[in-house]
């Protein structure tokens, strides 16, 4: 069985963080080997959301901000398919915040790959969720005026069972925490700072590459106070890998005839099942 | 024959379970019943009713008439007396009144001496029984049935003491029996269970919740899962999610969570992956009138949805037209690959009717999924062919296959694209299933004469009034036939035209105040009513009250 993955021609702007993420993405799954038929990239919209076009596995490719409904719709139909959603910070903290609030709540076992350049793309510069106070965009001409969701502590105060921060810029670290991600039992929350070339002059590669630093090696990663504390970093320094990781059971397994049957894709439909229904209303 | 009990009093004081007892033992002695419930949107207290009309025919609706009044407050005598019948009768509580024309009993007492004074209810039930004219057993094995072991002796006793107290005072005749008693909303949950659905979400809305719940309740022991999700946003996307993975998904609502999921409902057209979705409407618009019903969606369903697709609209006409309909909805979608919009409406979801029981063996599951060779190279999921429908694959099953949907215009990949030409032809594409599925919609049931003098129109659920009251008319001797739609968009205009070419008169019928029905005539048909009964207080017609409207434009 081959795993290799196919790369189309994207339209992403040169220099664009999205570059980095997809060759991880790529490197994850081959490492993985997980069959191209067997993974399926759910997105929203935006240039983040463009990477099923780009990348050859299966791909839902939906609305704004509704990349984790169909991708909950998908595991919960074929639990044997690898489901990873991925989307921006604008389409999943702004557009989608109702979603992944519940995603979270729920623990389905899907990754969870967010693309935060901490502006729109897109649309060309209006401030996202993640956009800092005060920094000035092509529609907020005077500044930011409200706070930025904090996207790991928001994950980590939900309930999610595991949560980490990558960068683009460091593709091999990428490569392991995509790894991780999707290889994690239940919802896994990594958000991946990338840089605007074009819209994000503040945010830019070298802002990211003068704070980033990995977690030490005797990092605690089941130690939910020390996560939360991380999670709260973002000034000069802001760590990066595996914040919190722990062992949760998964939505789909507290569903008997999931956990135990064959995937609900699989089921034999026979009308006669429901025939026995009709008791109760003679 | 034909009666009918009105049951009333405030939310909370057991009128539910009463109303279910009555309605269960009446269709026990063999009759056609029908019961409708009339709520305020509040859980305690405010001014609720039950009707339950029987007869030794099919009955559809309440009547404006009743026989008995069951009266649990005083409010309920006060508001209801000028509806009794000649000859009719007012049960109530001794306490409630000391209107010697009333028929009032120590029931608050009685129930008392028989163990729990909330048996009150029962000891009512054995008086309504006896007044009937029935035998007490089988209203006995209800009770024995139904209620909770440690209350069911005390209102058997209850029922005995209620049933002693009275002579009958109407004749009626127990008849052979067999059918169910069921709602639409069990029906159209009965209908997705049989046609395989294995995915429903939704969001709570009066009054599509009893879907929900009734999936909810059947997941375990038929494997189909069921959430109740964060909103109808993400019900909609989920279900096309679960689809696109291969199962039979459904969603539903109301109006106001259907609003919600316009934006989904446009993706499902562009995707071209299957979803069935109920409304059931209730008066908008906003909030409106929740525990109430109209059929004023009808144009929302039609239109809603940003863009251009194709899309099939089917109104439901009665717990059984629910039941084959919605199973019927999920070879449609599958086969031509669009939303299939299911409309039912309050008074049918809530309303309990006796039907012959469903054929679970008269329904075929066709998945029209793509079997055998594909060609060599990348999978195109939007293979243009001569009919617009490629063939679909679900992830997962084929190696070295992948598929890939795209909200965006694509090309026959489902890759993003801005080509003119491409465009062009997928909306062609798309248009083709729509003209396609034009050979596969079913002309509206004919009631009564086909070419008449008087030519009534209605859809939906409107189907049961319309029947009783063009048998009331025929009955009188006039030349009366109705088109009751099913099927209605696309809209089938082959009976129209030909019921049109003859009658002297057309009457559309329908809850709502703009003659929605009206207005897909005119557009698909070019004919127009020449009159219209509409009603938009947010209540159904009662069988009387439309006769006689009827009446008055009748030739």
């Amino acid at each position: 069985m081959t795993c290799e993955y196919n790369l189309y021609d994207p339209s992403w702007c040169p220099g664009c963080g999205n570059f980095m993420i997809r060759k991880a993405l790529k490197q994850a799954l081959e490492e993985l080997e997980i069959p191209p038929h067997m993974a399926v990239v759910v997105t929203g919209i935006g240039q983040a959301a463009k990477m099923p076009h780009y990348i050859g596995t299966n791909g839902f490719n939906g609305l704004h901000g509704r990349a984790l409904p169909p991708a909950i719709g998908i595991k919960l139909s074929n639990k044997e398919l690898t489901v990873i959603a991925e989307s921006g910070d604008g389409d999943t903290y702004g557009e989608g915040g109702n979603h992944f609030i519940h995603t979270i709540r729920r623990n389905v076992n899907i990754a969870h790959f967010v693309h935060d350049n901490q502006i729109y793309g897109l649309t060309k510069g209006q401030g996202s969720p993640t956009t800092a106070m005060g920094q000035v965009t092509t529609l907020q001409f005077d500044g930011v005026k409200i706070e930025p969701v904090k996207p790991l502590a928001l994950s980590l105060t939900m309930g999610a069972g595991f949560v980490a921060r990558g960068f683009s810029g460091d593709v091999p670290q990428l490569v392991e925490l995509m790894k991780e991600a999707i290889q994690y039992k239940g919802y896994a929350h990594l958000d991946i700072f990338q840089p605007c070339v074009v819209w994000n002059k503040v945010n830019t590669f070298q802002w990211y590459k003068d704070r980033v630093y990995k977690l030490p090696e005797d990092y605690d990663y089941t130690d939910f106070n020390a996560a939360y504390e991380k999670s709260l970093e973002f000034g000069d320094k802001i760590p990066t890998g595996i914040l919190y990781k722990v062992e949760k059971e998964t939505y789909e397994d507290r569903f008997q005839f999931i956990k135990d049957g064959p995937p609900l894709v699989d089921a034999e439909l026979n009308p006669m099942d429901a025939e026995k229904l009709l008791k109760d209303f003679y | 024959m034909n009666y009918s009990i009105l049951i009333g009093g405030a939310a909370g004081q057991g009128m539910d379970t009463l109303a279910q007892l009555l309605t269960k033992s009446l269709k026990r002695y063999g009759y056609f019943v029908f019961k409708h419930s009339d709520y305020m949107s509040r859980v305690r207290g405010g001014h609720n009713f039950i009707q339950i009309r029987f007869s030794d025919r099919q009955v559809y609706t309440y009547e404006e008439k009743v026989d008995i009044i069951y009266a649990l407050n005083q409010e309920t005598i006060e508001l209801h007396l000028g509806r009794l019948k000649k000859d009719g009768i007012v049960l109530a509580d001794r306490a409630l009144s000391d209107d010697e024309g009333l028929l009032l009993l120590e029931l608050e007492e009685t129930a008392k001496e028989a163990g729990n004074s909330r048996a009150m209810t029962s000891v009512g039930m054995g008086a309504i029984i006896r007044l009937l004219g029935l035998k007490p057993e089988e209203a006995l094995k209800v009770i024995e049935t139904t209620l909770k072991d440690s209350i069911v002796e005390v209102n058997k006793e209850a029922f005995s003491k209620g049933y002693e107290m009275v002579e009958p005072r109407f004749k009626v005749e127990q008849l052979e029996e067999g059918r169910i008693l069921i709602d639409g909303n069990t029906a159209v949950a009965l209908g997705a269970a049989a046609a395989g659905c294995r995915y429903y979400c939704g969001y709570p809305m009066t009054p599509s919740t009893t879907v929900l719940s009734n999936m909810e309740k059947w997941s375990q022991e038929l494997g189909i899962f069921t959430e109740q999700v964060e909103d109808e946003i993400a019900a909609l996307n989920m279900a096309l999610g679960a689809s696109y993975a291969g199962v039979r998904a459904m969603t539903g609502s109301s109006g106001g969570g259907i609003a919600l999921m316009s934006e989904a409902l446009s993706l499902a057209g562009i995707i071209e992956t299957p979803i069935v979705i109920i409304n059931v409407q209730r008066p908008g618009p906003a909030t409106g009138l929740p525990t109430r019903t109209e059929q004023a969606d009808l144009r929302f369903a039609i239109h809603s949805g940003h863009g251009e697709f194709p899309r099939m609209v089917i109104s439901l006409r009665s717990a059984e037209d629910a039941f084959y309909q919605t199973a019927r909805a999920f070879n449609l979608t599958e086969k031509y690959q669009i939303p299939v919009i299911l409309l039912s409406d309050q008074y049918l979801a809530d309303g309990e009717i006796t039907v012959e029981p469903f054929d679970f063996s008269s329904i075929d599951i066709e998945r029209n999924l793509h079997e055998g060779e594909l060609p060599e190279g990348r999978y195109k999921r939007y293979l243009l062919t001569d009919t617009g429908i490629s063939p679909r694959i679900i992830p997962g099953k084929i190696e070295g296959k992948v598929i890939l949907l795209d909200s965006d215009e694509h090309d026959e990949y489902g890759n993003i694209t801005e080509s003119a030409s491409v465009r062009k032809s997928m909306v062609d594409k798309r248009s083709k299933k729509g003209e396609l599925l034009e050979g596969e919609i079913q002309e509206p049931w004919i009631i009564g004469e086909e070419q008449p003098d008087n030519l009534l129109v209605c859809w939906g659920s409107l189907f049961g009034p319309v029947k009783e009251a063009v048998q009331l008319l025929q009955e009188e001797g006039f030349s009366v036939g109705a088109l009751a739609y099913g099927d209605i968009y696309p809209f089938p205009t082959k009976l129209l035209k030909k019921g049109a070419s003859s009658a002297k008169k057309i009457i559309d019928i329908e809850n709502n105040s703009m003659a929605q029905l009206d207005g897909l005539m005119r557009e698909f048909a070019l004919i127009k009513s020449d009159e219209k009964i509409l009603k938009y207080d947010g209540r159904a017609f009662g069988v009387d009250e439309l006769y006689n409207r009827l009446k008055e434009v009748v030739e």
